[in-house]
């Protein structure tokens, strides 16, 4: 991890600051009160982990099982949205965790992991070692081309997508070059192109289609096409109504429209993953609610206790909620800026030219229109704090 | 091949979906002298992970449940964090738990207890809950002592913590070191004794027809300063080494030769051997006391991270013990300096006792044999 010498101040002053304000401890008056929720154990999800976490306890050396509970607690925390289930693959993956060379099927999980805490670099270097040693492994190529992506080499995005020709199917292949072809510049050309890709290819999984049609929505967002944007999420959204980042992109987009009273409804039991609380609670303030103000608390406490603990992979998640719950435009950009640092994704993109605009930091408004320069990026939906900053694209 | 590309495709959208938080337990530890009081809050859902919480395994976690589990939760607990100071551990204890709610949810609440040796100067904490289950689990830690707070992680690479107690107490500590330097100075007689046998003199001056009083305060005054700065220079000087460990001497030697030095120092002032040069005997013969302060001082166990401030404490309570006795003794021994009494009861009676005692302690010293205590 890079080092950030701001935020660490930043972090030792909240540090001390946010540690009282926890809750005082409590005895429950009553012996059966339910004081948690956990995975049950009854789930058929849990039993098989617990079946695969039960051998791998009688054979922590066996790669091939090591490599299976790995990847089941990776899925897991992507449907769960909890990233204690990064940390238990991470355990399941020990005896090679350190080495500099370990087995294949260890060097893409490991990317994965160190992806998911920000450690682009590094995930990287066990990319490029997975591809050398096998140039077939389709799975190094599209993490590979992804990692590149959010860390904003698109040349090299690029190049990782074109290796996937002949190696996976056509509509996998388009779909990893339009998404970069759609913020360099080829917005609305690469948005046609892949709509068309999806109409043409029918037998597509549901998996699939939830990934392409998630990307054509946004797609259509940046290119103002506000009907083609509702009607792809409504397809997506047909087929998984669970999957944490499709709704909070939808949730996005309804606010964006000025639909947050439909957002509400959607996001009210689904706020224990932060991303998905920042939208509710941006709902509420949006339709006036007198329920905002012990959401955004919520907020707070997690973003301190994020902090508390050195995080920094909620930093664009935290400039939105700066300036959007918090009206702290000062501090927002400075987390945006941290975080431009970092990943360059069109999220990113947006909360750094919006906390820019509201600030007024020139370093900040640089960053916005050296990037425009570079990439030629078409957005409608960051078009009017274009506008405002006066860096046309 | 399908299998491996729905994870592929789940991992491009991995970077954007966040979630809710990790693992992390909360340690406040407050330090008061040589105890630790403090508090530990560890995530339920961690608990059950790691020992089983959840009895019916329906999901539902009860207080009931929860509470059953309290001593194999202080058990797992408490052998994965150590506290020590100064090399010895201080043995934790569980006294109670509570639960309390993070913002991610329920957790328990263990109030630890912990005493160690001595009084805690650099606590050494080790802490590995968790890091073999969920290598991403961090231990947030708050120290407190006296109203200071400093905060330290603990990650599965940086388990152990050395944690400075901080400033506030390093100044009671300092303050500790003051009171036994005045301490040692007021009831090592030996040292009084020296002191007085060069001071008794100085409000006199040795003529031909012996002893006589001197006419200003200032005279007075100047010489006694002289003797005592002299005194102060040289045993600092050696009490600094000694400490350090520069120069060491058989405690024997040293305490020999202070009661030596007690004996000349008397001896003087009945047949004035070095009258006018009390100053540098006072100077010759500090360099030796500065030894026997020093043993002292090594007596009390000294902090190495905090030596030098000690040093510094206990040579300010030497000196200000010498000089309140030379503010005590200056006005009367001029007040009375011109009597019969100062000159032979005081001077002359008192110095001869002075030499008797030390030579007392002189054989003693030499010969290891107790006839008198000191």
């Amino acid at each position: 991890m890079p080092p950030f010498r701001p935020i660490r101040f930043l972090f030792a002053v909240l540090a001390c600051c946010a540690l009282p304000a926890l809750a005082v401890p409590y005895l429950p008056k009553d012996g059966r009160q339910v004081v948690e929720h956990l995975p049950s154990r009854a789930d058929p999800v849990q039993r098989e982990l617990l079946r695969l976490r039960t051998e791998l306890n009688a054979a922590p050396n066996n790669v091939a099982l090591a490599a299976t509970l790995a990847q089941r607690y990776i899925e897991q925390a992507r449907i769960d949205g909890d990233p204690r289930y990064l940390g238990y693959a991470e355990a399941a993956l020990a005896p090679w965790w350190k080495l500099a060379q370990p087995p294949e099927q260890v060097l893409v999980l490991r990317a994965t992991l160190r992806q998911s805490t920000h450690q682009f670099p590094a995930a990287l270097a066990d990319l490029d070692q997975a591809v050398k040693r096998d140039s077939g492994n389709v799975q190094a190529w599209i993490t590979r081309a992804t990692v590149q992506m959010i860390t904003g080499d698109f040349t090299a995005a690029k190049a990782s997508c074109m290796r996937l020709y002949s190696r996976a199917p056509q509509l996998v292949v388009q779909t990893c070059l339009s998404n970069i072809a759609n913020v360099t510049g080829q917005g609305p050309a690469s948005y046609r192109q892949l709509a068309a890709s999806l109409a043409a290819q029918r037998d597509a999984t549901p998996a699939i289609r939830i990934w392409v049609s998630t990307l054509l929505a946004e797609m259509a967002a940046r290119a103002g096409d506000v009907p083609g944007a509702e009607s792809y999420y409504k397809a997506a959204l047909a087929f998984d109504q669970s999957d944490s980042y499709l709704l909070a992109a939808w949730s996005d987009f309804l606010l964006d429209q000025g639909r947050a009273a439909e957002v509400v409804p959607l996001l009210k039991d689904k706020t224990r993953a932060d991303a998905l609380l920042l939208r509710y609670a941006l709902a509420l303030q949006a339709v006036r609610s007198p329920l905002a103000g012990a959401q955004v608390e919520a907020l707070r406490a997690r973003f301190d206790a994020a902090m508390l603990r050195g995080d920094t992979v909620h930093q664009r998640e935290q400039a939105r909620y700066a300036l959007a719950l918090r009206n702290q435009p000062a501090q927002a950009v400075q987390l945006a800026k941290l975080n431009w640092a970092v990943q360059k994704e069109a999220a990113d993109f947006r909360i750094l030219a919006e906390t820019a605009a509201a600030s007024g930091d020139a370093e900040a408004r640089k960053l916005v229109a050296d990037w425009l320069n570079k990439t030629g990026l078409q957005d409608q939906t960051v078009a009017s704090t274009l506008r405002r900053l006066k860096v046309a694209p | 091949m399908m299998r491996a590309l729905f994870f592929a495709l789940l991992m491009v959208c991995a970077g954007a979906a966040s979630a809710h938080k990790p693992s992390d337990s909360y340690l406040v530890l407050d330090v008061a002298g040589k105890n630790v009081a403090g508090q530990w809050d560890i995530a339920l859902r961690d608990l059950d992970m790691a020992i089983g919480l959840d009895q019916d395994g329906n999901g539902e976690l009860t207080w009931d449940e929860v509470r059953a589990r309290q001593g194999a939760i202080s058990a797992y607990a408490l052998a994965r964090l150590q506290l020590s100071n100064a090399g010895a551990a201080c043995p934790l204890h569980v006294t109670g738990m509570l639960l309390d709610d993070h913002s991610d949810g329920a957790y328990a609440v263990l109030r630890l207890q912990a005493a160690c040796a001595a009084d805690i100067d650099v606590l050494d904490a080790s802490y590995r809950l968790l890091f073999d289950i969920d290598p991403q689990h961090k231990g947030l830690l708050r120290l407190t002592n006296a109203g200071q707070t400093s905060t330290a992680i603990f990650t599965p690479d940086s388990p152990a913590q050395h944690l400075a107690v901080r400033d506030a107490s390093r100044w009671r500590q300092f303050a500790d070191y003051v009171k036994h330097g005045v301490w040692h100075i007021w009831i090592g007689f030996d040292h009084i004794l020296f002191l007085l046998s060069l001071l008794l003199p100085a409000v006199l001056v040795h003529t031909a027809k012996g002893w006589q009083g001197r006419d200003t305060f200032r005279a007075s005054f100047i010489d006694v300063l002289k003797v005592v700065t002299a005194f102060t220079l040289a045993h600092s000087v050696t009490l600094t080494l000694a400490t350090l460990g520069v120069v060491a001497l058989p405690s024997r030697v040293v305490e020999s030769a202070i009661a030596a030095s007690v004996v000349l120092a008397a001896l003087n002032n009945l047949w004035p051997l070095f009258e006018r040069r009390r100053a540098l005997v006072a100077f010759a013969f500090g360099l030796i006391h500065g030894f026997g302060f020093a043993s002292v001082l090594l007596d009390l166990g000294l902090p190495q991270a905090s030596l030098l401030l000690s040093l510094v404490g206990f040579n300010a309570g030497v000196e200000i013990g010498q000089l309140t006795i030379v503010a005590v003794f200056l006005p009367l021994a001029f007040a009375a300096r011109r009597t019969f009494a100062y000159r032979k009861v005081v001077l002359m009676g008192g110095s001869g006792l002075i030499a008797l005692i030390a030579l007392v302690w002189l054989f003693e010293r030499v010969c290891d044999f107790k006839l008198i205590s000191s």
